[in-house]
């Protein structure tokens, strides 16, 4: 339910709507209660004014006017994110971006396009159709989420395994910063000359600035794309499998693991033929010249068969490649049977060491008493165990949170990281003393504050901090349609 | 044994101080001060993981050491420099091998360093997987910033597998109907009469698209054109005897070049981001990576 109004929100609503039209402003109760949240599972934000602008100067606006209220402002696009980044502390001026969504320019020949951040994903591929080129960064939210939040979150994808994170693909960002000037990050031609600001910018979590027009490079299309659907007896045999493929001297263009239990519930969903007895399938794409591709997939059945690989279904055509990925890209939608609630975790292990932490990952769920699936990006060693609970019944959310902090644990004690691609957020800043140091902490917070002196862009997220804001702990309720 | 412990001593906490790998671009963005005590970043290759494609390796290292032993499991990193240049001075100038193309730039493929900061203290950016987001780019910043940041004494970087077969071609078709019969080439040059152009991959896909090539004039050759040392934008107009890197738009020519104009707002980031990191201005004075031309 919406709180109590803070004081001064009359003036701060109306100086909005005299800056950018009450058509782009709404304050109301309800508004503020569904801009509290975004797609994780934390709840008990607080939202202020939701704002809409429509251009750079309107973002530049409603900056200023949070500003000069003493409030602080929360970038937002789709609101897709997994780790509470878009969640408002302390009835801040949210500043949806999602009415910023033209396609502004597109330069084939130079292989880039200035889009605005609330570009859905998706539609800027569909936008090149026909021009040979396509944008690579594929969350499997890519068909609600925003490019700007993909540039917040340096968001991956199963395709980014080759052609590398939204990082990769971002030539320049116009930004709008805390003290509301506008001014443009990285360049379309040379290699940027001076600070990477660009490449800082890129992954801030909306806690840098607004990105209000971003250049994104183009990909051309592979002439050649094959996909395999590999079954084992086990998990860890198809990530020995991964193991093997990338030793072997070859970068697949992608390499997902889904496990038993994903498969069954993605089966039902999709009927793309999955193997139903098999510990884990493993789906690898291969691109490039007809040559090369073709040596890929015998190295691919070889690495396979060293491994116990079951059967090796190569897709015929487009059709079936799709129906393999359309099961991959749905599996969150695909699980609601088994457990109405579950808990998406996000880490990143060197993917040497995927079998034995998948083990360990398993045997925490195993001792907390819960069910645990995965399906995750194998190739770069990014983890996505899914926690199964049912709310009601007394105790579980203690254990979900028990055996959560465990699998990150689990994957730092492996060398690995906090989060592969869903970012800090105000989900896991709690645990960033785990991984960095202070002097590592005040490095960083060195690189932020010199983009937001004022402290006034998207505060409280990343950094461990003791301020409260959102509660981890509610577990009460999970989105719709959560997609990793 | 290395460790960052001797390297933080070395730099200290007070002073101006500057580090020098090979000095084969010393004085690119200015040269350091000559009051300024020279330190040396340790050398040698912690671990190479091929299955990982990463590699742990001391800033000091030659990048043709490195270059070495990678090659020996078949990888090779972006990193890219004249003869004698070193991991920690290919990064904090942060150029891209004219192959970027294909293996990427140097920002991506920093991912862990391990530095000391003005403070005298080690601070370490980023993690050691191919894949991160915890947290903010701190490794961005540093490639390119001419160690005037902070100073990196190891790193871990992302490798590649190297090319079963790669080729140059030469001739008189435009960059751009080159760029157009390719499927992403790793390097297009253009001196202003021939398009020279780099084919890396498996040998059949190699062969076939120099066929395709050699069909309108362009022949093979022993490798890319000699590049002059200095580098500039293009602006439409390719002096004599440079090379234009038609991805990326860098020129390469002889002679003194203009650093481009920067917007006073970027400038003041990178202000606050120089106070913030080295309040007293004791890393590397008199470098300045906004005085850098391309």
């Amino acid at each position: 339910m919406a709180r109590e109004v803070p004081a001064g929100t009359a003036d701060l609503v109306a100086d909005l709507v005299a800056a950018i039209g009450a058509d782009r402003v709404a304050a109301g109760g309800g508004a503020r209660h569904l801009y509290a949240r975004d797609s994780s599972i934390i709840e008990g934000g607080h939202s202020g004014p939701v704002c809409f602008p429509g251009s750079t100067d309107q973002v530049a606006d409603c900056v200023r006017v949070a500003v000069a209220h003493g409030r602080d402002f929360v970038p937002r696009g789709a609101g897709t994110g997994l780790s509470g980044g878009a969640v408002p502390c302390n009835d801040p001026v949210v500043i949806a971006t999602t009415r910023m969504n033209q396609i502004h320019e597109v330069d084939v020949e130079r292989r880039i396009a200035w889009v605005g951040p609330g570009v859905v994903n998706l539609d800027l591929t569909r936008h090149l159709a026909g021009t040979g080129l396509h944008f690579a960064p594929d969350p499997s939210s890519q068909q609600a989420s925003t490019i700007g939040g993909n540039l917040a979150n340096n968001s991956g994808g199963p395709h980014c395994l080759a052609y590398g994170v939204t990082s990769a693909h971002v030539a320049a960002v116009e930004v709008v910063l805390s003290d509301a000037s506008t001014v443009v990050l990285g360049e379309e031609v040379g290699d940027a000359v001076g600070y990477d600001l660009r490449g800082a910018f890129v992954g801030g979590e909306g806690t840098l600035g607004v990105a209000t027009r971003i250049a994104v490079r183009l990909t051309p299309d592979p002439p050649v794309v094959m996909t395999l659907l590999l079954d084992f007896k086990s998990i860890v045999d198809a990530a020995e499998a991964v193991t093997g493929i990338i030793a072997a001297g070859i970068v697949p263009a992608a390499l997902e693991i889904m496990d038993q239990k994903v498969v069954h519930a993605v089966e039902k969903f999709v009927s793309a033929g999955y193997p139903l007895d098999a510990g884990a399938v493993l789906i690898v794409e291969l691109d490039g010249l007809p040559a090369g591709v073709a040596r890929e997939v015998e190295i691919v059945k070889r690495v396979g068969a060293d491994n116990g690989v079951g059967t090796v279904r190569v897709a015929a055509d487009n059709a079936e490649r799709e129906l393999i990925w359309k099961g991959r890209k749905n599996a969150f939608g695909a699980i609601a049977h088994i457990a109405p609630r579950y808990y998406l975790h996000d880490t990143v292990v060197p993917r040497t060491r995927l079998a034995e932490v998948i083990e360990q990952v398993n045997a925490a769920a195993e001792r907390h008493d819960l069910i645990v699936m995965n399906v995750f990006h194998a190739g770069d060693g990014n983890l996505h165990p899914l926690l199964m609970f049912d709310p009601r019944e007394p105790g579980t959310l203690e254990r979900v949170h028990a055996a959560g902090e465990e699998i990150v644990r689990i994957a730092i004690e492996a060398g690995g990281v906090l989060s592969g691609e869903h970012g800090i957020g105000l989900e896991k800043r709690r645990f960033m003393s785990l991984l960095f140091s202070p002097d590592d902490l005040a490095a960083q917070r060195a690189l932020r504050d010199a983009f937001d002196p004022l402290g006034r862009a998207n505060p409280l997220k990343v950094f461990p901090t003791g301020a409260s804001c959102g509660d981890v702990a509610g577990l009460t309720e999970v989105p719709e349609g959560v997609w990793v | 044994m290395n460790s960052m412990e001797d390297f933080r001593a070395e730099v200290g906490s007070s002073g101006p101080v500057c580090v020098k790998g090979g000095g084969t671009r010393w004085s690119l963005g200015g040269e350091a001060n000559t009051t300024a005590r020279v330190v040396h970043a340790p050398d040698g290759i912690d671990s190479h993981d091929p299955a990982e494609m990463t590699v742990a390796v001391w800033a000091g290292t030659t990048l043709m050491t490195l270059a070495e032993v990678l090659a020996e499991k078949r990888q090779e990193v972006v990193l890219d420099g004249p003869p004698g240049s070193t991991v920690g001075g290919s990064l904090s100038v942060g150029w891209n091998s004219i192959r970027r193309q294909r293996i990427g730039t140097a920002r991506d493929s920093l991912l862990q360093a391990e530095c000391v900061g003005a403070d005298g203290r080690i601070f370490k950016a980023g993690g050691p997987t191919v894949k991160n987001a915890s947290g903010y780019e701190l490794c961005r910043l540093l490639v390119g910033s001419l160690g005037t940041l902070a100073l990196t004494g190891r790193v871990i970087l992302r490798t590649r597998p190297l090319p079963e077969c790669s080729l140059w071609l030469r001739g008189a078709m435009s960059p751009v109907e080159v760029e157009r019969s390719c499927y992403r080439p790793s390097s297009i040059l253009w001196d202003g009469s021939n398009s020279h152009v780099c084919l890396e991959g498996y040998g059949a896909d190699v062969e076939s698209e120099a066929e395709g090539l050699a069909e309108h004039g362009m022949v093979e050759v022993a490798g890319p054109p000699d590049l002059p040392p200095d580098r500039d934008r293009w602006s439409g107009d390719l002096p004599q005897g440079a090379v234009l890197d038609v991805a990326t738009g860098v020129v390469h020519r002889h002679g003194s070049t203009v650093a481009p104009e920067v917007d006073p707002a970027v400038k003041a980031i990178a202000r606050r981001l120089k106070t913030n990191f080295d309040p007293q201005g004791r890393l590397n004075p008199g470098r300045d990576p906004y005085q850098i031309s391309a």
